[in-house]
Formats: structure tokens, C-alpha cells, sequence
């Protein structure tokens, strides 16, 4: 299944959309937009794959061994960081949202 | 807008955004196969020219060690925002300390989260000193080991109260350990410009490949990172359950 890595991050982008979309609850649409955002870290990881090579570390394996893209890999990691500080962000806004309106549904009581 | 209307306009725009999803995976090469060129060249002369065995750290602390600055400061200015949007209003009050929740009575905490929760923690944090400390070496670095640093922290308000980690510390504390993590970041980068060389350029002594100290300014800036987002994390963990525990609104 060559398209199946890409298949599901697709899957994972619609389905955190959605969520976003129809939630009835803040705290459910943020973690639907962590979701969302996750298809991405899917994405760049397939994209750097390689058949037959290994992780993008030399600690116990020879240099000239085949390994995958280590560029998308450190990609990711500031994708991560971005993604906990968004949801950090969101989730205190939330928090500020319930204590003054007593209610998380994004369309108001 | 209805639920029906949103999830109508959400199907049309989701069939939109489909066939532009085709078009593009389209361009992609096929899985398996794609060979990088940036990617290749590091995999081939990182070790030798940085004597770093972690090639994905090498890319964040060296060689795109400007982007990963940026990165750390968003992760910084998102402390700063939460911490704005979480302080104490004019309406608010430090109340009863209290976990709770509404409409039920929260059960006390069990001695089995309790035993586990303080046994889990010395080797969390030791381990996240650890992937902190090895992150040019194998998988890791200041980023994940500030992660479980903070973890560590967290088990301790599981397996207690709140009142159990003011002792730990204090909030000006944690902000300053923060910010000299965020300031270390940008200091050792200047070193490269006291040298004649350019701003993050890696110039301290590479040491033998494989070995703890190697790889120049990157176990440096590991320690530095893991300091701000340790900090920082905690921090986070502090401001939200001092809202929601700590302070109450005054009628």
C-alpha cells in the first residue's frame, strides 16, 4: 500500500476538521484541532521515508548505512512545539471562557 | 448557523479541499523512495563535520539553529501569553485550595497513585536530564527532555495536592530559569560572533565523536533548551492550577 501513509493524513486532517466544525464543546474542539494539526507530523515523516534505511543516528551504525531524511524529521519537532503551544493558548482562553460565562459550548448557552 | 448549515458548508469546502489534496499528493514521490538532497549531504557529513551523532539535533542546534531560536521564543511567548490570560482578575480571590468538580464529590486520591506517583518521579526526572544530556548522541535533546523534566513535576501534584509542590519552588524562580534558558540560547550564538564567525556558527571545541562532550555549541544549547522548556512547562502547569484550584471569584 504505497499511498496509505499519505491516505491517513488526509484521514486525520478531515476528521480534526470536522470535529473543529461541529463541536459542541471547547475543550473537544481543541484537542479536534490537535488532531487536525497531527496529520501533518504524518505527513512529514512519510514524505522523508526510505525503504530499507534507518533513523537519521550514528551512535551505533556506520555513516555510509542508507538513512532517512533527517530535515522533515526536525521539521516535525518544531511542528510538536508549535502545536503544545497552541493548544497551551487555547486551553487558557478556555479556562477564562468557563469561568466568566460558566459554559464551554462554542455557540453560547 | 445550525449544525446543518455548518456541516453542509463544511462538505462542500471538505470536497473542495479533497481535490486539491489529490493534486498535490499527485506531486509527491512515491512513499519510500524520496531522497533529499539536503537530507543525504547531512546524513553524510554531519559526523564528520560536527562529530554529532544525532543528525535531526544536528538540523535543529546547528545547523538550522537560527529557526530553532525563533522556535524556542514562540515557546516562550506562549508561557508569557498564558500566563497573562490566566492571572488573577480583578473579581478573583486566592480561595480554599481544592481540587473540584461540578456537581460530584471528588474522591480522595488512592495510596496506589499515591506510591506510584512518588515512586515514578526521581527516575522521570532523571531521565529527563538524561535525554537532555545526550541529545547530540541518540534521540533526545532539550526539547523532549524538558518535556519529561516537566513530567516529573506533574507526577507529584498526581500523587498529592497542590500544597505539596509549593515547596519545589516559587514562581519567580521558575520565570528566571526560564528566561536564562531562553537568554543562554541566544548567548552562546553570540560567541560565535566574539569569535570573528558568524551568529550561532558552531565553534567550540568538537571533542571525539560519540563521547558526552562533543559536538561543539549543540549539548550547550540542549542544556539550555531543556532549562526553558523544563521551566516553562512547569510554569504553564502552575498558572492553570492556579486558576482553576486556587483562585475564586468574589461576589
Amino acid at each position: 500500500m504505497t499511498y496509505l501513509p499519505y491516505a491517513v493524513a488526509a484521514w486525520l486532517f478531515a476528521v480534526g476538521l470536522y470535529g473543529v466544525v461541529t463541536s459542541r464543546n471547547l475543550l473537544h474542539q481543541i484537542i479536534s484541532l490537535s488532531v487536525a494539526q497531527s496529520s501533518t507530523y504524518v505527513l512529514l515523516l512519510s514524505v522523508g521515508f526510505h525503504t530499507h534505511a534507518t533513523a537519521p543516528v550514528f551512535a551505533d551504525v556506520p555513516t555510509t548505512r542508507a538513512a532517512v531524511d533527517p530535515v522533515v524529521q526536525a521539521l516535525s519537532l518544531t511542528d510538536v512545539v508549535v502545536g503544545a503551544t497552541v493548544t497551551a493558548l487555547l486551553l487558557a482562553i478556555a479556562v477564562q471562557v468557563h469561568k466568566r460565562t460558566g459554559s464551554l459550548d462554542p455557540e453560547g448557552t | 448557523m445550525t449544525l446543518r448549515t455548518r456541516r453542509a458548508v463544511f462538505v462542500v469546502a471538505a470536497a473542495v479541499f479533497a481535490g486539491l489534496l489529490l493534486w498535490g499528493f499527485g506531486g509527491l514521490p512515491r512513499f519510500g523512495t524520496f531522497q533529499g538532497a539536503y537530507g543525504l549531504v547531512l546524513n553524510h557529513t554531519a559526523v564528520p563535520e560536527r562529530h554529532i551523532t544525532d543528525v535531526v539535533t544536528a538540523v535543529n542546534f546547528d545547523y538550522r539553529g537560527f529557526d530553532t531560536l525563533g522556535e524556542e521564543f514562540i515557546f516562550f511567548a506562549a508561557v508569557v501569553g498564558v500566563t497573562v490570560i490566566l492571572r488573577a482578575q480583578s473579581d478573583e480571590a486566592p480561595g480554599h485550595i481544592a481540587d473540584y468538580a461540578f456537581g460530584r464529590a471528588v474522591p480522595p486520591t488512592s495510596d496506589a497513585v499515591r506510591v506510584l506517583g512518588l515512586g515514578l518521579t526521581p527516575p522521570t526526572i532523571l531521565f529527563g536530564l538524561y535525554v537532555i544530556a545526550h541529545g547530540h548522541l541518540t534521540p533526545g535533546g532539550g526539547f523532549q527532555g524538558g518535556v519529561v523534566l516537566a513530567t516529573g513535576v506533574l507526577l507529584i501534584y498526581l500523587a498529592g495536592e497542590l500544597d505539596d509542590l509549593h515547596g519545589l519552588y516559587t514562581v519567580p524562580a521558575l520565570e528566571r530559569a526560564e528566561a536564562i534558558g531562553a537568554g543562554a540560547y541566544i548567548a552562546i550564538g553570540l560567541v560565535g560572533l566574539a569569535t570573528g564567525s558568524a551568529f550561532l556558527q558552531n565553534v567550540w571545541p568538537l571533542g571525539r565523536v560519540g563521547h558526552l562532550f562533543s559536538a561543539g555549541t549543540v549539548a550547550p544549547i540542549d542544556l539550555a533548551v531543556g532549562l526553558e522548556i523544563g521551566a516553562g512547562l512547569v510554569l504553564l502547569l502552575v498558572t492553570f492550577l492556579h486558576q482553576t484550584i486556587v483562585l475564586r471569584r468574589t461576589p
